[in-house]
């Protein structure tokens, strides 16, 4: 953490993209968070993300809960619209804004308080909803505000920085959500942006609920020999199944890699995720595989990242429920209060 | 990930930081001053009001601090990092003036002269900034220094041939003054005309710092007899500093494009010249006068005319009407060389008054016997050893413009600390070419969790114009100062644009996490995580391209991952924000102070 803003200036060959901002237009105020924290490393990537998307600022709705990921939105996208909502209320708030204006981009920020405790109930339901989002945990296993006691995510047998160890049962929130009928699922590691950018491009494309568990080490009270969601465990545990290339359409499209290393999965926007597999066992559009096999590498200690389960053919809360296409914001007083006569023949419907 | 490259090589080797020169190279200012002057250092005392302090901090490196800050060729300023981030560099120049304008009396923390002195003595031929810099460094160690001059005051170049409306008298009087005031014996107003006769005094070591005297000819049609109106540039500006000179003609045209040529135009602009005139051969962008100097000129109404070459002087009866110049361009062969080409349009005669030479100046040594054993290249400059200065007489050293052909006041200091040295181990028998390294220290700048002991909040703030006096007042009187200097809250807001190039950001392999909050709050991209490389692979695929070769990588040693950690110094603001990212304190702001040994016990063997 620092008291000072980031100076203005900035590298003389940075790029701009298609909108003509610089990766600079896409930040926010200055972190107040501990120095080193993974969620400042996971707002860059969102940051990169979003500049390397040629998003429009205005256009992009953040929202979260409490807790220190929960902050995070203030240190990214100054110039988007932004709700800090109450602790483990963000899902709620989402999904009505959601409603209310399809046309923002959603981004759901929480942590593993905010969504596997007091919140795990909003996570499950906007989840289940298909929300059209990008809900993202920034997932440290402690609760580092009230310094440093496990959370719902700590691993079983996994101590705390004072030697404790944890004897509860952790939530895997990556398979819940799959359970729960997510259509783009996927597991990263604020230490590797080189994944983690991809990642959050193709969840933001994705029309439908994309949900990222995000491993974030808390350095202040979680990132020490005991911990396993420390950098070096997480380092030396991680199996990456594949990585990802985002394309969206005005960028070619080069195959150099052997039939069978790639696979390709467009989404319903026309973004094609290229896939490069790293575990060739591993099908990311195969639920019950994906489900299995995360059990199983979780069996054997070891954190599966990537892009772990997709449906291409996702539909969203809109499409279930039919709803107007034009957000409410922009439809006329008749369309929004059509008066008795409606309300009558409403009523008349349902004798 | 293995950490090597993808040439399968071991990538760069880690920067070995323990060498001064690699943390010198990114003070930029520093390295591309000859004397090396800390410059963030004074700029941060002139910062915290310590004028002063500021002042001797100058003093030590550059001895003329007043003089230098309004007179230097500054080659910190086009090396200043300030240029590469925003439009344009801090004026160190201006603000060493600062220090020497509202400094107290420093006379009490000058070096105090030894009442015994070591009984050798040190013959100085020439009273410009080499010799006075050997005077000043070599006095403190108990030497008897005579200087000689040709003129009848102390100053050389620096009072005869610099213009009193860019340096007053009374700056030069006080900072020669505070080295003759050391008890130099003084030997003015008398050319020495033998050396043998000086060897002859039975001086230990004889320092030559006679400058580049003689002013270059132009031997044209009409020279000869339109010779009362055409003067050789230096010796013109020589006359009008002691008073010799104080009129010209109304039309007057200046031939040559040096700093030289500058201060005659502007001279003669003060002295009754209403239509002067610069008149050079080449183009306007490859004058070799410094650009500042040229906008000065131009500020003071005289129009620089380019690509016209001077080819005969118009006379009639006696008396000068004009010059006749060809028209060139500047043609580019296959290998980028220049020639000027004439254009084949018909000549143009400028009518005018009087003529100003500065095309040129040479060096002069018709006083050195070849009997002395001190031998001369063919272009008439003295055989040197490069590094100590001393001649093919062991006992002879030269220093400044006489050393290697006309550079500037700045060098010519440089030149004296160097000399000085030579002569201090020559006199003690010591091997002259045994050359001191520099003095320097790295220590932490960290107070606090966010307090570093320098303000790392980066200015944004453009250049400050230092005021001008008014023209109709200095046009008038070519004793009135044209530059005012800054007031001292301006002097605050332009030394608060320096970024602190000299506080480092020092890398400790083993302490890193590789969390890359560093790589994320960096606000100019120059640190990053990568696999190690060759040097031109890694500055391609940097998190910001590395295009600017003259500027270091800094590799940390292999990391935790495989990986090393690059740091482009290029543009780093020196913000120190990476290092309050750091959750382990593996960055840390550190200050590196280099400074130079000079002549005493420091430089000697024993």
């Amino acid at each position: 953490m620092t008291y000072l803003a980031k100076p203005r200036f900035h590298h003389p060959k940075l790029p701009t993209n298609a909108l003509g901002y610089t990766r600079r237009d896409y930040e926010g105020a200055v972190s107040t968070l501990c120095a080193g924290c993974g969620h400042d490393s996971i707002s860059a990537a969102i940051i990169q993300a979003c500049f390397e998307l040629d998003l429009p600022p205005h256009r992009i709705a953040k929202l979260s809960g409490i807790g220190c990921s929960s902050k995070t939105p203030t240190y990214f996208l100054g110039a988007s619209h932004g709700f800090n909502s109450v602790h483990g209320r963000m899902p709620s708030v989402l999904t009505g804004a959601n409603l209310a204006n399809r046309e923002l981009v959603y981004l759901g920020v929480s942590g593993d308080g905010d969504s596997a405790s007091i919140g795990l109930g909003q996570f499950a339901h906007s989840i289940r909803r298909g929300v059209n989002m990008l809900y993202i945990v920034e997932n440290n296993g402690v609760y580092g505000l009230t310094k440093g006691q496990f959370s719902a995510t700590a691993d079983r047998g996994s101590t705390s920085k004072r030697g404790v160890a944890n004897h509860d049962q952790p939530i895997d929130l990556v398979t819940m959500a799959i359970m729960l009928g997510a259509s783009f699922v996927a597991r990263s590691f604020s230490g590797d942006k080189a994944q983690l950018v991809p990642l959050i491009k193709a969840a933001i494309r994705h029309q439908g609920a994309a949900f990222i568990d995000c491993i974030s080490p808390c350095v202040a009270f979680n990132n020490h020999p005991g911990s396993t969601k420390s950098f070096d465990f997480v380092r030396a545990h991680n199996e990456a199944v594949n990585r990802l290339d985002v394309m969206v359409e005005r960028e070619p499209i080069v195959a150099d890699y052997a039939p069978g290393e790639v696979v390709d999965v467009m989404q319903h926007d026309g973004t094609v995720l290229r896939l490069r597999k790293l575990d060739a066992q591993y099908h990311p559009t195969d639920k019950r595989a994906a489900v299995a096999y995360l059990q199983e590498r979780d069996a054997a200690g070891e954190v599966v990242t990537g892009l772990l389960y997709v449906d291409p053919e996702a539909t969203d809360l809109h499409a279930n429920l039919d709803t107007v296409a034009t957000p409410l914001n922009a439809l006329d007083d008749a369309a929004l209060v059509p008066g008795q006569a409606a309300l009558d023949k409403v009523n008349a419907s349902l004798r | 990930m293995d950490g090597r490259g993808p040439e399968g090589g071991e990538g760069i080797p880690p920067t070995d930081i323990r060498d001064p020169s690699y943390f010198h190279k990114v003070v930029d200012c520093q390295w591309a001053c000859p004397a090396h002057t800390p410059v963030p250092e004074y700029i941060r005392l002139i910062a915290a009001g310590r004028y002063s302090d500021a002042y001797m901090v100058n003093w030590k490196s550059n001895v003329f601090p007043g003089i230098l800050g309004r007179t230097c060729d500054r080659p910190c300023e086009p090396a200043c990092r300030r240029g590469r981030v925003e439009a344009e560099p801090v004026a160190i120049c201006r603000l060493k003036r600062v220090a020497a304008d509202y400094k107290d009396d420093i006379r009490h923390l000058l070096p105090e002269i030894p009442a015994a002195k070591n009984g050798k003595r040190v013959a100085l031929v020439g009273a410009g900034p080499a010799a006075l810099t050997v005077a000043r460094d070599l006095m403190p160690l108990g030497y008897h220094c005579v200087l000689f001059d040709r003129d009848s005051r102390a100053g050389g170049m620096i009072r005869s041939q610099i213009p009193r409306f860019r340096l007053p008298e009374e700056v030069i009087d006080e900072e020669v003054g505070y080295i003759t005031g050391m008890g130099v014996e003084l030997r003015l107003g008398k050319s020495v005309d033998s050396l043998a006769g000086l060897l002859a005094e039975g001086f230990d070591a004889v320092f030559v710092g006679t400058g580049a005297p003689r002013g270059k000819e132009l031997d044209l049609p009409g020279r000869r007899e339109a010779a009362a109106n055409i003067h050789i540039g230096i010796d013109w500006l020589s006359s009008v500093s002691f008073g010799h000179v104080d009129r010209i003609g109304k039309r007057v045209i200046v031939l040559g494009g040096g700093n030289t040529a500058m201060d005659c135009c502007r001279s003669a602009r003060r002295l009754g010249g209403e239509d002067v005139k610069v008149i050079v051969r080449s183009g306007f962008e490859e004058m070799k006068a410094s650009p500042w100097e040229k906008e000065d000129a131009m500020h003071e109404g005289i129009p620089i005319l380019n690509f016209l070459v001077p080819k005969e002087f118009t006379h009639e009866g006696g008396r000068l009407t004009g010059v006749t110049f060809e028209k060139v361009a500047a043609k580019y062969d296959e290998k980028g060389r220049r020639s000027l080409v004439p254009t084949g349009e018909p000549d143009q005669h400028v009518p005018c008054d009087d003529v100003l030479v500065a095309v040129g100046q040479e060096n002069a040594f018709p006083w050195i016997e070849a009997e002395t054993g001190v031998e001369f290249d063919r272009w008439g400059l003295p055989r040197l050893d490069p590094a100590t200065f001393q001649a093919t007489n062991p006992k002879v050293f030269f220093g400044g413009d006489s050393a290697f052909g006309p550079k500037n006041i700045i060098w010519a200091v440089a030149h004296g600390h160097e000399a000085a040295i030579s002569i201090d181990r020559f006199c003690r028998g010591e091997d002259v070419s045994q050359r001191p390294p520099p003095d320097f220290g790295l220590s932490s700048q960290k107070m606090g969790i966010h307090e570093w002991s320098y303000d790392n909040d980066i200015s944004v703030d453009l250049r400050f114009r230092v005021p001008w006096a008014e023209s109709e007042k200095t046009l008038r009187n070519i004793a009135v100062e044209v530059e005012l200097g800054f007031d001292p809250k301006t002097a605050f807001a332009e030394a608060q644009r320096c970024l602190n190039c000299d506080v480092q950001t020092v890398f400790t392999t083993q302490l890193c996490i590789e969390c890359d909050a560093c790589a994320d709050i960096c606000p100019v991209d120059c640190i990053t995580f990568t696999a190690n490389g060759t040097e031109a692979d890694l500055r391609g695929r940097l998190n910001a391209p590395a295009p600017n070769p003259t500027q270091a990588l800094y590799v940390s040693e292999f990391l935790k991952t495989g990986r090393v950690m690059v740091k482009d110094e290029d543009v780093c603001l020196h913000c120190g924000l990476c290092a309050e990212r750091c959750p382990t304190g593996a960055w840390d702001m550190q200050k590196f102070l280099l400074e130079m040994s000079h002549a005493g016990h420091a430089c000697r063997s024993h």
